[in-house]
Formats: C-alpha cells, sequence, structure tokens
C-alpha cells in the first residue's frame, strides 16, 4: 500500500501553491487519495510555510507532520523543514549539501531555469517535475495538471511550462536509478479534491441560501470568496460588509425579508457578532455563522488551527436563548451540515452556528463520493392562507410561532431586540408577557435536543478498555490514531460528535460509555473546553485531557506518541 | 385607498407630551397616505433610542434591532425584497455615533431605502449626554466644561458620497416636511433627511429659538448642484437650513446587477441552483 507524505515549503509568495496545487491535482487525476494540508505564516511574501500532500491508494483524509520526499524551494526553508525528512526520507535539493545527511535528489532547478530560460519563473514548474518523477508518476498525468493550472494563459506560456515539468521530470528520473522506492501507478478510483471553504460554500447552496454578507478573515474569507466567483452558478448575492456587525446585520435582515442567509467569520470577528446572535435570538429570526477557528486570544495566531472557541460559542449572546452549535469533520460532512444548519434554523428560528477551523477551511481532502441528494432541503414558512389573524410571537406550546416574512401578504410581520409582546411590540408586563414570552423561546430547546444527532463511534466493541472523544475536524487523525493503536493490541474505541449544543438528553453515561472504559477527551485547546462541557452536561467526572495547542493540526503519530509517554 | 385611519395605532405612545417627534410620526403617517402606501407595503427598520420607537406607534412591518445597527438591516431588506418601501427611522446618537461607520458604508452601497434621522443634538433617553451634534459649548452631564469637538456634519458627509437624496427638514414645519418625506421616498437609492426635532426636555434653547433660527433654502438652489449643495452644508450654523440640498439619478442602486442578472425581481424568488446544478459545480473538484 502506497502512503507518501510529500512536503513543499518555502517563502510566501514563491510559488508553493502552484507547485503544491499541480502536485496534488496530476495524483488525484491519477486515481490516488490526496489529502493536502498547509501552515503559513501571516504575511504576504516571504516567511517560512509547507504545503504537505498525503498521496496514499486508500483514504488517508488526517495529516502527517512527517515527510517521506521533502522539496524545500530555498535554502531556509530546507534548514527549517530538515527535521520533518523522515530517516529513509528523500530530499529534492536545488543545491548540493550533504552537511545535513539527507539523502538527497539533486535538481538545480533554479539553474535550469535561468540557463535553459533565462527567467526564474520556470524553476517551480521545473521543480514540481522533479518532484513527480521522484514519486515514479507517470509524465502524461502531470502534463494534464500543469496545462489545467496555466489554463487562459497564453499558448507559450503553457507550452514552455510542460517542457519545464518535462526537463525537472527527465533530469530527477536519472538521479532517482536506485534511490527511489515508489512506483505511482494509475487506479481506476476517481476522488473529489475539496477543501473545508468551498464545501461549505456550496452545502450553503443546496441549501437554498441566497444571500451572504462577510467581512473577510481568515480562514473564513474561502467561503464568501467562493460564492462571488461562481456567483453565475450559485446565485447567492454576496456583500463585503464594512465590518463583522454590519455582516450579520445584513444576514438577519434579509433572513427577516423570507430569504435564506448567513455569514462567516473568525475569533474576533465572532466577538463582534455576539450582540447580534443575541438579537437574532429574541426576534426568532433564524441565521447562519459559520465560525472558522484560528487559536487566540484577539489576534492570536491568525493563520493557525485551533478548536480554542467552542465554550465562547455555545455560551455566545447575552441573556439565555436557543441555539445550536455544529461542528462538521470534513468537507463532505460540511456540506451536508450546511443543510441542516440551514433547515434547523428555519425550523426553530434561532442562530446556528457551524465551527470550523483553519486546518478544515484550508485542507484538501479526498472524498469518494459528493452524494448532494442525501441533505434535504426542508423549509418552515408558513403560509398566509392559514390565518385568519397573525401574530408574528403567538405563543405556542412547541414555542415555534409560526413565521411570516413580511411582503408575503397583508399580514404584518414584526421583529423587536426588546421583550415584546405576541405582536411584538414592546412590553414592561413582566408577569403578564415577559415571563410566558422567554419560557416560549426556551421551550424549542426540549424538541431540539431531541433533534441532535449522538456521537459516531467507532471500534466501540465491549472489550474497548479506553475511549477516545474527539470533535470537529480532528475526527480523521483521531480515527487513525485509533486503527494504528489497536493494531498495536491496545483495546480503544472512539466517539466522535460533530453536534455539539445542546448535547442530545442522556439518562445515563453507559448509554455512551462501556461501564468499564476509562475516558480520553482529545482536543485542540489548552483548556479541555469540550472535557468541561461533558463533565457538566453528561456527568462524566472522571475524563482525562489530551490537548493539542501549538497551532498546528493534531495527527494520529501526535496522539499515539502522547498515548505511549503518558505512562 | 389608503386613509390615515389605516395607520391608526393602539399601542400608547411613550414620547414626552409635546414632543416634536409626535408631529413627525403624524407627518409621516400623512405622507404615506398621500403616496398611497399600505401598511403592508412598508417595512420600518429602527435601532434603540427614541427616534427608533416610532415603528410601534403605526400598523406596519417593522424591525426594531440593536443600537447603531438599523443600515445593515435595512439595506439586506431592500435587497431581498426590493417591491417593500423600506424606511429608516433613527436618532442622531443611533445613527451617526453608534452606527457612524454603517451610515458612510450605506451612503457608499446606495441601497433603496429612505433614512430620516430625528435630530434633536442630545442623547434624551439616557438623561442628557451630549451627541455628535451637540453644538460646542454646550455643557452635557459628560461635558461639565462645555462640548469641545465640532459637531459631525453628516449632510456635508452625504454629500459628498452623492447620496441619491439629501434633505434637512425641520418638524415644526410640517408641510415642509411632509413634502421632503414624500420626495424622500419615492426617490430611488439611498434618501437620507435630517431633520430638526428639538428636545423639549435636554435642549437648553427654547422651541421659538428652533423657529427663529431654521431657515428654508432659497428657491433657487438648484439640488443637481453637488458644489453648491455642499457650500451650502458647510456654512456655519445658525441659521440652519432646511430643504433638498442635493439629488441624483446617476448612481447604479444596490442589488440592481444581481437581481438583473439572475432575472428575477426578488431574492425570495425561487431560482435555486437544482442538485443537478450543484454537482456540476462539484464536478470542477474532481
Amino acid at each position: 500500500m502506497m502512503d507518501v507524505n510529500v512536503v513543499i515549503a518555502g517563502a510566501a509568495g514563491e510559488g508553493i501553491q502552484t507547485v503544491g496545487s499541480i502536485f496534488s491535482v496530476a495524483a488525484a487525476k491519477c486515481g490516488l487519495a490526496v489529502f493536502s494540508w498547509q501552515e503559513y505564516e501571516s504575511r504576504i511574501r516571504g516567511g517560512l510555510n509547507s504545503y504537505s500532500i498525503r498521496i496514499s491508494t486508500s483514504l488517508k483524509n488526517a495529516p502527517r507532520r512527517d515527510a517521506d520526499v521533502l522539496l524545500p524551494l530555498r535554502k531556509e526553508a530546507r534548514k527549517k523543514y530538515r527535521s520533518w525528512l523522515n530517516p529513509n526520507g528523500l530530499l529534492i535539493a536545488d543545491e548540493q549539501d550533504n552537511t545535513d545527511g539527507a539523502t538527497e535528489i539533486f535538481v538545480p532547478f533554479n539553474k535550469i531555469a535561468r540557463e535553459k530560460w533565462q527567467s526564474p519563473i520556470y524553476a517551480n514548474t521545473i521543480a514540481v517535475g522533479a518532484l513527480w518523477s521522484v514519486i515514479g508518476g507517470d509524465f502524461e498525468a502531470l502534463q494534464v495538471a500543469v496545462e489545467d493550472e496555466f489554463q487562459g494563459k497564453a499558448e507559450t506560456v503553457i507550452k514552455n511550462n510542460v517542457e519545464a515539468a518535462r526537463d525537472g521530470y527527465l533530469f530527477a528520473e536519472k538521479s532517482c536509478q536506485g534511490i527511489c522506492p515508489w512506483k505511482l501507478e494509475k487506479r481506476p478510483d476517481r476522488f473529489y479534491l475539496i477543501a473545508g471553504s468551498p464545501a461549505i460554500a456550496l452545502g450553503s447552496v443546496k441549501a437554498g441560501c441566497r444571500f451572504m454578507a462577510a467581512y473577510p478573515m481568515t480562514p473564513a474569507t474561502g467561503i464568501i470568496t467562493f460564492l462571488t466567483q461562481h456567483r453565475k452558478e450559485c446565485k447567492v448575492f454576496t456583500e463585503q460588509a464594512e465590518d463583522e456587525i454590519a455582516a450579520i446585520n445584513m444576514a438577519i435582515g434579509a433572513q427577516f425579508a423570507g430569504v435564506r442567509a448567513m455569514t462567516a467569520t473568525s475569533g474576533g470577528g465572532f466577538s463582534l457578532m455576539v450582540e447580534a446572535l443575541s438579537l437574532a435570538g429574541m426576534v426568532e429570526v433564524p441565521v447562519v455563522v459559520v465560525l472558522a477557528q484560528r487559536p487566540g486570544p484577539a489576534t492570536g495566531l491568525p493563520t493557525r488551527t485551533a478548536q480554542g472557541d467552542l465554550l465562547f460559542a455555545i455560551h455566545s449572546g447575552h441573556g439565555e436563548f436557543p441555539k445550536v452549535v455544529l461542528a462538521p469533520s470534513d468537507p463532505y460532512d460540511a456540506f451536508h451540515k450546511m443543510v441542516r444548519a440551514f433547515n434547523l434554523a428555519d425550523k426553530y428560528q434561532i442562530p446556528i452556528i457551524v465551527m470550523t477551523d483553519q486546518f478544515l477551511a484550508d485542507s484538501q481532502f479526498s472524498i469518494p463520493d459528493f452524494d448532494v441528494e442525501l441533505a434535504k432541503v426542508e423549509t418552515f414558512i408558513a403560509s398566509p392562507s392559514d390565518f385568519s389573524t397573525y401574530k408574528r410571537y403567538s405563543i405556542t406550546a412547541s414555542g415555534i410561532s409560526p413565521r411570516l416574512y413580511p411582503g408575503q401578504s397583508k399580514y404584518l410581520v414584526t421583529a423587536d431586540s426588546d421583550e415584546h409582546d405576541e405582536d411584538g411590540h414592546i412590553t414592561e408586563d413582566l408577569d403578564g408577557v415577559a415571563v410566558p414570552m422567554m419560557e416560549k423561546r426556551l421551550r424549542k430547546l426540549q424538541s431540539l435536543r431531541r433533534e441532535i444527532r449522538p456521537p459516531e463511534r467507532f471500534f466501540m466493541e465491549d472489550d474497548v478498555e479506553e475511549v477516545f472523544v474527539g470533535w470537529g475536524s480532528t475526527r480523521q487523525a483521531i480515527f487513525e490514531a485509533v486503527e494504528i493503536l489497536r493494531e498495536e493490541g491496545k483495546r480503544i474505541g472512539a466517539l466522535h460528535f460533530t453536534e455539539l449544543w445542546p448535547l442530545p438528553e442522556l439518562s445515563s453515561k453507559e448509554e455512551f460509555f462501556p461501564p468499564k472504559a476509562s475516558i480520553t477527551i482529545i482536543e485542540q485547546n489548552a483548556t479541555g473546553q469540550f472535557a468541561s462541557l461533558l463533565r457538566r452536561e453528561l456527568v462524566i467526572r472522571d475524563a482525562k485531557s489530551m490537548l493539542f495547542y501549538s497551532g498546528l493540526p493534531v495527527t494520529a503519530q501526535d496522539i499515539r506518541r502522547r498515548f505511549y509517554g503518558r505512562d | 385607498m389608503v386613509e390615515i385611519s389605516d395607520f391608526y395605532s393602539e399601542t400608547p405612545v411613550q414620547w414626552c407630551p409635546g414632543c416634536p417627534n409626535h408631529a413627525i410620526l403624524t407627518t409621516l403617517k400623512e405622507a404615506l397616505v398621500e403616496l398611497g402606501k399600505h401598511p403592508h407595503e412598508i417595512c420600518l427598520v429602527s435601532g434603540i433610542g427614541q427616534a427608533a420607537k416610532l415603528p410601534h406607534y403605526m400598523p406596519c412591518n417593522f424591525f426594531n434591532g440593536l443600537h447603531g445597527r438599523a443600515l445593515p438591516v435595512a439595506t439586506a431588506i431592500a435587497v431581498a425584497q426590493p417591491n417593500l418601501t423600506v424606511i429608516v427611522t433613527t436618532g442622531e446618537g443611533d445613527c451617526y455615533g453608534e452606527g457612524g461607520n454603517h451610515f458612510i458604508h450605506t451612503l457608499r452601497r446606495n441601497p433603496n431605502i429612505t433614512l430620516f434621522v430625528h435630530n434633536n443634538s442630545i442623547y434624551a433617553l439616557t438623561k442628557g449626554q451630549a451627541s455628535p451634534t451637540t453644538p460646542p459649548g454646550e455643557r452635557r452631564s459628560l461635558n461639565p466644561d462645555g462640548v469641545t469637538q465640532p459637531p459631525l456634519n453628516s449632510l456635508g458627509i452625504a454629500i459628498l458620497h452623492r447620496a441619491a437624496f439629501v434633505a434637512r427638514a425641520f418638524a415644526l414645519d410640517r408641510a415642509q416636511l411632509k413634502s421632503i418625506m414624500m420626495e424622500a421616498i419615492q426617490c430611488r437609492g439611498f434618501s437620507y433627511v435630517d431633520i430638526i426635532q428639538p428636545c423639549i426636555t435636554w435642549d437648553p434653547r427654547p422651541l421659538d429659538w428652533f423657529r427663529k433660527n431654521v431657515k428654508p433654502l432659497d428657491s433657487s438652489h438648484d439640488p443637481a448642484d453637488l458644489k453648491k449643495a455642499l457650500e451650502l452644508a458647510l456654512l456655519p450654523a445658525p441659521p440652519i437650513f432646511t430643504g433638498v440640498f442635493f439629488k441624483t439619478t446617476d448612481r447604479p442602486v444596490f442589488g440592481d446587477d444581481f437581481l438583473m442578472e439572475m432575472g428575477v425581481s426578488s431574492l425570495v424568488e425561487p431560482v435555486f441552483p437544482s442538485d443537478k446544478d450543484v454537482l456540476k459545480i462539484l464536478e470542477q473538484f474532481r
């Protein structure tokens, strides 16, 4: 079984993206499962960044932080990422330097570019040709990927790049002989290679979202960018708001007017949105907010990944009102969760927070099949013909009042951020109106709890001695860690949550956990937020935490090392 | 036929007796009746403050949201449903203070909404602090030595950004107020009217001071003349000039291009991409 992790490293603006993208597409076109993730500094040019591409014959949608092949585009990158290279790994060297003991495949891509093309711009394409050769790929597939990458450019640009790729390919082929162990065989599989951001965008399109306003903030920006650049096909009206406050208020305004609408942001922007989130809770207007997490507090590490906003999201908004917090595990789940988010928001007339993170937003996953029909769009706007009189906030047993929108009929539709009566008018009648109105809104929680889906179970057999618990985008890393540890004889199972608030009602801990199993909650934050939530809501007192908060995505090997290291 | 009785509301008004806000409310109802607008065709949007309570005092659709945030809400409603008459009623603290950023950017966007700012130069509901338009020197609870900052020149800002319609009115000149309101509502694009609404509780100047110092613009002023409009807006007050300062039809209205491209008259119309369309977009990733 092939499982190769290739790491391309260099400065921002140097072309890592182009090299990574051509290489990923070429591998995907050969029918291999590709998983890529990126880590980068918060700057436009310079710094040192990496683009990791894991190529395998079976699905491995999890990151690795060790390199089988390392391609540093500059000397400094070689120095910084040398420690990632596996003992028997290969380094593609532009300049020979055996002082660090790495096994080198020498391809002077900068020199070739200068001498043959009198231009350094072809160096990256030569490098990607070399990389492709090192893992034993067929040149034709690379040619298609190069042509794809430069499509729309002048004919000579495409031609020269194909030739540059071939130069690199042939040069490396000679140096590879007897060293490179891989032979990349074409396979009949055809995966979707998609990152979280476009998947979320498309999920919202499927859900019938017609309006999105957002203020650009890493790592949430990719969603509105995708919808805007594909606006002819997606048919979503998008607006770059002046700030996050305007963005969420616009989304609420559009929803009030009967249109499915959303916004997306990250930590600091979400902080600004919180007042309006509480507004949505009070006026009972549905709204979907994507919260793409990155480490904080404040501006934190703007381009890194984290799961540090969970309790903030659950408790966001002043006062008490029902809301739902979802955390998809991968792009396919994210697509379907967006439909679910819009349906739930609409059904309960509440805000829904969909939590992703930099890792999920930017990483490309291989998805075998995109069943778009599986996600069913449900709408809950009432019909004016059902009423002889209409009160927007009529007190009901379920807590849900029938929702019309202004302009739909002669019935007037109101919204007030003050406590209000059934007509939506301000009230100071505390016992007569304010108390029943608060209770009406909170009654929604009872049916919401029943609607929340239980966690996914992996290997939860009777012999399980320890249960790993995770949430959101760490699913694949935890799953892979459990697989490895089980192969090593450890009796481990796992539970993975993607619906976090409200937590499903539990009569006893045993419903989820085998009676004698110990519980380890794995999260990418420093204070064990999900653990404290489980302790509080599910009466689990004896859970341990395994926490990662470096800003890099957790890998299976990280979990494995920590598992053994703690004894 | 719509009649003034269609705008009768049972909700008790919570403004001080004698407040010029009552005149603004009555005049707005009259303007809407004269324009033939039914309550269900109107959506009032407001934030927080005394002016923001206005939507409660007449039957209509309304969204009474957060302090300073009426304009983004109204902008989205207007794009979503261009057939609704979207009117924002707000105070100068709400609009120029808390919501100043949105005021500027709404001017840039030019959505089809009408903004009425009840400008009484005071934070009345929070009991007498200075607002962005309080005259310098006036002593206020948080400015015991007198306000030192100059008042915000909101008309100047609106004219500079070529808002579709920029006017100032006086709450106690109801004939002029009504005609300006009607013109503002009929004008497509962002129509902005600053309404001088003296506070009878907190303003040290009596109503008669306003009657003397508020003056209509010379009838020869041509609202198409941007330079002249700006010049008038920059004149030191008093006198406080009222009338239509500036008017233009050459700005595109926010959202029109999208609706036209999609061939729909509102975003509520169901033209979502089908499952087949979604799969087609997804094919780019395969």
